[in-house]
């Protein structure tokens, strides 16, 4: 059950052009960044890819946009990248806009093996044209919901806190986000973390995503691990 | 008039013992620094975390904490976190007693308009549209014009919308108002702010009863 590979190189080494990809994260929180730097030097390119947010300018899946390796983004937000906008502007790039519980929710259903979910999210917006609706009673009133699909999604690469040999995964604060239900809903799971240990020396009450879901993992190096908005007071 | 605090202090007002609240960017956020001492109320960030503290001394920021406006934050005695999936979990069923949050239109049914301007910006709606879906209660947050004197409460949005018949109250520089199936109800004036200015800045339906009393900031 050794699930361990060499570094970011070794894992993506199967990801080839024109495929759909999961990346875990929040803004630059939680993103898999030996994997993105990887991918860029593999040059992998008319990729679709499912992730929150779509980096910076100079990090995270911004340095993926760059490159043009992006043919189409599936995203809640991404106003911080000024490369995406005009990529976007320019129709180089293909962008689904949904909303953010929705991404997650289709994630989830993935990984849950559940063809579809039911939310009231976008209900009335240009986010439900197209879509099956349906009513339900709710707190004794009827309401209504939209139909959306779970992700099928060739790939996902989802950065832990610590994992161990067999790809068991604990994640670390805020930078859990997507990453657990990325990790469910990837047909092959790609898994870096910043300490990898032996199986047995992760206590299983702590595990968050049980290694089941995860094909592949291995220790990253050089954690930038940028900070978008840095705020702070005076002490 | 109010500025940006004033309307932030005007919404804390709103804000009950025992509440999970989620706040949005921008004047929302400020909200925060006006909840009374003392008074038990827990934050939630859309990213993954219940009790949101304030931000970290200098020199102590984590990049792995952050919150849904992706700056660096703190927890608080009693924090959780958790995915994304099971954020908006509780959002969906209902969990947090109120949402407070932005807004570039809000049409006198309730319907709510914040994430986009077509053909200019394109960053899209985040965990807006669930939060809207789902809250018990929406507060907005919003100025009463834009900046060219037009209002922005409005008969129909004009923008696409965020999600439908939904928002409860609204706070301005002007005023706070209810949504009411009739349109939106009159309840205060900022200071100094007449009923006729009021007026003359909505184009939505406005319900005016009796004298309606100036707010009690602070």
């Amino acid at each position: 059950m050794n699930k361990t590979v060499k570094n970011a190189d070794e894992a993506i080494k199967d990801i080839g052009d024109n495929t759909t990809l999961m990346l875990g994260g929040f803004g630059l929180c939680g993103i898999p960044e030996n994997c993105i730097t990887a991918l860029v030097k593999k040059g992998v390119k008319g990729l679709t890819c499912i992730s929150n947010n779509a980096g910076v300018d100079d990090f995270g899946i911004g340095l993926m946009l760059k490159t043009r390796q992006v043919k189409k983004m599936i995203s809640s937000y991404v106003g911080e990248n000024a490369e995406f906008e005009r990529q976007l502007l320019s129709g180089e790039l293909e962008v689904e806009l949904i909303p953010q519980g929705t991404l997650a929710t289709r994630c989830l259903a993935s990984g849950y093996g559940m063809p579809a979910v039911f939310t009231p999210a976008g209900v009335g917006t240009e986010v439900a044209i197209g879509k099956e609706t349906r009513k339900f009673m709710v707190d004794g009133e009827e309401k209504e919901f939209l139909m959306e699909m779970a992700f099928e999604s060739d790939f996902a690469i989802v950065k832990a806190w610590k994992g161990d040999t067999h790809g068991n995964l604990i994640f670390h604060e805020t930078a859990r986000n997507f990453n657990p239900m990325m990790a469910m809903a990837g047909k092959i799971t790609i898994a870096e973390v910043e300490e990898l240990v032996e199986a047995g020396q992760l206590e299983p009450d702590q595990i968050h995503t049980p290694g089941i879901y995860v094909h592949c993992i291995f220790q990253g190096s050089n954690y930038e691990k940028r900070i978008e908005q840095r705020t702070v007071r005076k002490k | 008039m109010l500025d940006k605090v004033g309307i932030a202090k005007r919404i804390a007002k709103e804000i009950k013992d025992g509440y999970y609240v989620n706040l949005g960017i921008g004047i929302p956020t400020l909200v925060a620094n006006y909840i009374p001492q003392g008074m038990n109320v827990v934050l939630q960030s859309e990213n993954g975390l219940l009790g949101m503290g304030p931000f970290p001394f200098e020199g102590e920021e984590d990049s792995d904490l952050i919150n849904a406006g992706k700056q660096t934050i703190t927890t608080v005695a009693g924090s959780a976190f958790f995915d994304s999936a099971m954020s908006f979990g509780m959002i969906r069923s209902r969990k947090v007693d109120l949402t407070i949050l932005g807004a570039m239109e809000v049409s006198d049914n309730g319907d709510i308009a914040n994430w986009k301007i077509p053909g200019k910006m394109v960053k899209g709606m985040g965990g807006a549209m669930d939060l809207v879906a789902s809250a018990k209660n929406i507060i907005v947050a919003m100025q009463h014009v834009n900046k060219a004197g037009e209002s922005k409460l409005l008969p129909k949005c004009e923008l696409p919308l965020t999600g439908v018949c939904c928002v409860k109250k609204i706070v301005t520089e002007l005023a706070v108002l209810d949504v009411t199936p009739e349109g939106f109800k009159l309840l205060e004036r900022a200071p100094g702010v007449s009923v006729e200015e009021i007026k003359n800045a909505t184009l939505g339906r406005l319900i005016i009863e009796g004298d309606i009393p100036e707010m009690i900031i602070d």
